[in-house]
């Protein structure tokens, strides 16, 4: 299988969907002539030109905005945000338009477009560019929420939120762009909703999504070579659908929970996780749940800091001794 | 189409579709400017036949250009002014710049010498990797921001985007407490916490440094809102690029800035760019971006921003406008920047011709211009400028010690500023659990 990079990945999806599906279009600032501010359309305007692949101006509510009307009529936007971080000026658009439209119309209008961006911190870019707000998004009902870990997992997720019928807000991550996966040629999906574990164990499960996903492989390993301890991790992949039985199950099996998330602790990703094994899990627990967040202050620029305030595989290993 | 603004001295400039940009010609900019000056109108009644009648003889614009297609828009957007082609008024004699002495204009220059030579030693630490995430470079429009700090009278509010190390310097801000911040250390302006796009300095009138496109505009507005409500006799003054003129709350700002009759002046730093994206790729325009303003019955003009003085007499005029009459503005001022949009543009020789690059530096360049405008005044001489020009560069590389031997702020640090009341351990932050890590 050929290894290429989480950003070629979700390129290649670009290029397989605009191929297969002509009400498809790429929209969002520096998506075409600059190839992307984070080169992930790169050579896909010179490939399928200006009506399918477009450059806006720095209009985020106007062109997110337009993206649901188009995607009222059938069109299947792919709307890039340079960072998600820059939705905040075109909320309206998402979580009222977007989340409510269905709704709204008593199921007479759909509004299939996909949302995408890197949502990290970890750059030393700032608070105002380092948002993480797949907890938020998740909370309207009537969005999607995506957040893949690897090249494999980014490519079929985002097949699957082109040809969703819903609005998927796609999250991927700055610091995964050059990560290296095996990925299948050609087109292949993989559902919204569906959780999978990225290594079995038997003593503790940790759960996270997005980059939290490899910090948590990179504690399992420790985990298990130094300290006899085998973590299963859970990659949740999609926040909303959420993929509960998954979780469940590997609870039920390790009755240890330790929630990794990048997201901050207040209502994030993993309150509602904890929510769900404090109502689902109780009596298969044997300890608490944890969790491993990231630290609960805005993003701080100073570069040493800045790596304090996000989970690290240590963190997660103390975690995980602390509940034994 | 056809307007006044291509670059008379300057052949075949049309051919390179890239170096297009907003212009700035004498008579432009006095047009609207003047027509609109009109009508008094202290009270904003809801007046909408008042309202109705064309208010002014808009300025000298055809209609718009029929097609909206790229390559033809490009055409109907305006080029740099170059000093020929408004040779026609001497800049010197304006009243903002006639009293000037020796000692002002030198200081001038030392002070955008100062940011340039701040900016390079910083570009060469951020290349050596001393400095994380992103480094917007001003170098190329530090008369802006130098020609604005100049005519700050105390009261003045100064607010601007990320590219917000020109600004921070001439407003007064220390090169050791500007350089430690990009250095991510304890002894920043910002204790490191903001970087690069986030310099603020409230005791010198300055507001940042906001690192969302067009966030700064409506804050902006707040600043005049309560110079206006305190009564103080000052102006705000917003900045914003050619690309955040496209951020929806801009027009919102317009129109509320004439609405309540705010005391505020918006400078457009239009320098032909947003990231690799070219003025005329990323705005319709009929006439200016600052024409825009028309709808919304604010005044509007356009500048050089290459020539400090003419920089100095148009918004020196507009301010005084701003603080006495109430009335908004939107001045755009033509400018360039010779780096990246970020020191991180893979592209920034891509979107745009080295060639043109290099005209600006060699033509256009404020701190050349100006140089050569005192020499000729005999305000200074040759050793004089490099007396000017060392101090600035030791004052820099001293800048850049402070920085490397600053320490790191403390851990706790990261829960500090976040709410008064808990820094202050105020009644208020004692009730209520406020932070959810551990
Ligand atoms: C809302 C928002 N969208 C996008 C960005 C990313 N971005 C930062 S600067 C910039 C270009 C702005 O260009 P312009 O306004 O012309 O200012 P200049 O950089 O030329 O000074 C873009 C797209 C952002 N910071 N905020
Ligand atoms: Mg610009």
């Amino acid at each position: 299988m050929p290894v290429i990079t989480y950003r070629q990945a979700l390129n290649d999806a670009f290029a397989e969907e605009l191929a297969r599906d002509e009400n498809v279009f790429l929209m969002g600032e520096e998506v075409a002539q600059y190839n992307g501010a984070y080169k992930v359309t790169e050579g896909l305007w010179q490939k399928f030109g200006s009506k399918r692949v477009i450059d806006t101006p720095i209009s985020e509510a106007a062109f997110l905005g337009l993206g649901v009307g188009a995607a009222m009529m059938g069109l299947r936007p792919v709307v890039e945000l340079m960072f998600w971080s820059f939705a905040y000026v075109g909320l309206d658009q998402i979580i009222n338009n977007a989340g409510c439209i269905r709704y709204m119309s008593g199921g007479l209008i759909n509004v299939p477009m996909v949302i995408r961006g890197p949502a990290n911190g970890g750059t030393n870019v700032g608070a105002t560019h380092s948002h993480t707000p797949e907890n938020f998004l998740a909370n309207t009902p009537g969005l999607k929420v995506v957040c893949p870990a690897t090249p494999y997992d980014a490519k079929g997720l985002m097949i699957s939120s082109i040809r969703d019928n819903d609005t998927v807000c796609f999250m991927e991550n700055t610091l995964l762009y050059g990560d290296l996966g095996e990925v299948p040629e050609g087109a292949y999906t993989i559902p919204l909703g569906v959780a999978e574990v990225k290594r079995e164990g038997i003593d503790v499960s940790l759960i996270a999504h997005g980059r939290a996903v490899l910090t948590s492989l990179a504690a399992a390993e420790i985990l298990s070579v130094e300290h006899g301890i085998e973590a299963e991790v859970v990659d949740l992949r999609s926040i909303r659908p959420l993929d509960e039985e998954t979780i469940l199950n590997s609870v039920a099996k390790t009755h240890r929970a330790v929630l990794v998330d990048e997201n901050k602790p207040f209502c994030g990703v993993s309150s509602q996780i904890a929510a769900l094994l404090a109502e689902h899990a109780f009596d298969e627990l044997d300890a608490p749940v944890l969790r491993v967040t990231a630290l609960d202050a805005p993003a701080i620029y100073s570069m040493p800091l800045e790596k304090l305030q996000l989970p690290d595989a240590q963190a997660v290993v103390a975690k995980v001794l602390s509940s034994f | 189409m056809a307007r006044t603004l291509s670059l008379p001295s300057k052949p075949k400039q049309s051919a390179s579709k890239k170096a297009v940009r907003p212009v700035v010609t004498k008579k432009v900019t006095k047009a609207p400017a003047k027509a609109s000056k009109p009508v008094k109108r202290e009270v904003v009644k809801k007046a909408p036949v008042k309202k109705a009648a064309p208010k002014k003889a808009v300025t000298p614009r055809k209609t718009a250009p029929i097609s909206k297609a790229p390559a033809k828009a490009a055409k109907a957007v305006a080029k740099p002014a170059s000093p020929a082609s408004k040779a026609s008024t001497d800049w010197s004699k304006d009243p903002f710049n006639a009293k000037l002495k020796p000692a002002e204009k030198v200081s001038f220059l030392r002070e955008m010498l100062r940011i340039r030579r701040f900016e390079q030693q910083a570009l060469k630490h951020y290349n050596n990797g001393a400095m994380g995430g992103f480094l917007h470079l001003y170098i190329g429009q530090e008369s802006v921001a130098v020609g604005t700090a100049s005519l700050m009278n105390g009261q003045d509010e100064i607010i601007t985007a990320y590219r917000d190390h020109g600004h921070a310097l001439a407003v007064g801000m220390g090169m050791n407490e500007c350089m430690a911040e990009l250095f991510g250390k304890g002894t920043g302006c910002s204790k490191g916490k903001g970087g690069s796009m986030h310099f603020f300095a409230p005791d010198k009138h300055y507001w940042g440094g906001h690192g969302i496109v067009g966030g700064q505009a409506p804050l902006g507005m707040g600043l005049a809102f309560a110079l206006k409500y305190k009564g103080i006799k000052g102006c705000a003054i917003a900045f914003l690029g050619d690309g955040a003129v496209n951020q929806g709350v801009f027009s919102e700002c317009l129109n509320m800035a004439a609405l309540f009759e705010l005391p505020i002046v918006f400078v457009i730093e239009n320098n032909g760019y947003s990231m690799g994206t070219s003025l005329e790729r990323s705005s319709a325009i009929r006439h200016s971006l600052a024409s825009r303003a028309e709808g919304f019955d604010v005044d509007w003009s356009l500048c050089g921003g290459f020539d400090l003085y003419e920089l100095r007499a148009n918004l020196g005029a507009v301010m005084e406008k701003a603080r006495t009459k109430f009335r908004p503005h939107v001045l755009e001022v033509s400018t360039y920047r010779y780096y990246g949009h970020s020191v991180a543009d893979a592209n920034a020789k891509k979107y745009r011709s080295p060639e043109e690059i290099e005209r600006y530096k060699t033509e256009f360049d404020p701190i050349t211009l100006w140089e050569k405008q005192l020499l000729k005044e005999k305000v200074i001489t040759e050793d004089g400028i490099e007396k000017i020009n060392s101090e600035a560069k030791a004052e820099a590389a001293t800048a850049a010690e402070f920085a490397i031997a600053s320490p790191w702020p403390s851990e706790e640090s990261i829960f500090e500023d976040i709410y008064h009341e808990v820094d202050h351990q105020t009644e208020a932050g004692q009730t209520g659990r406020h932070f959810f890590s551990e």
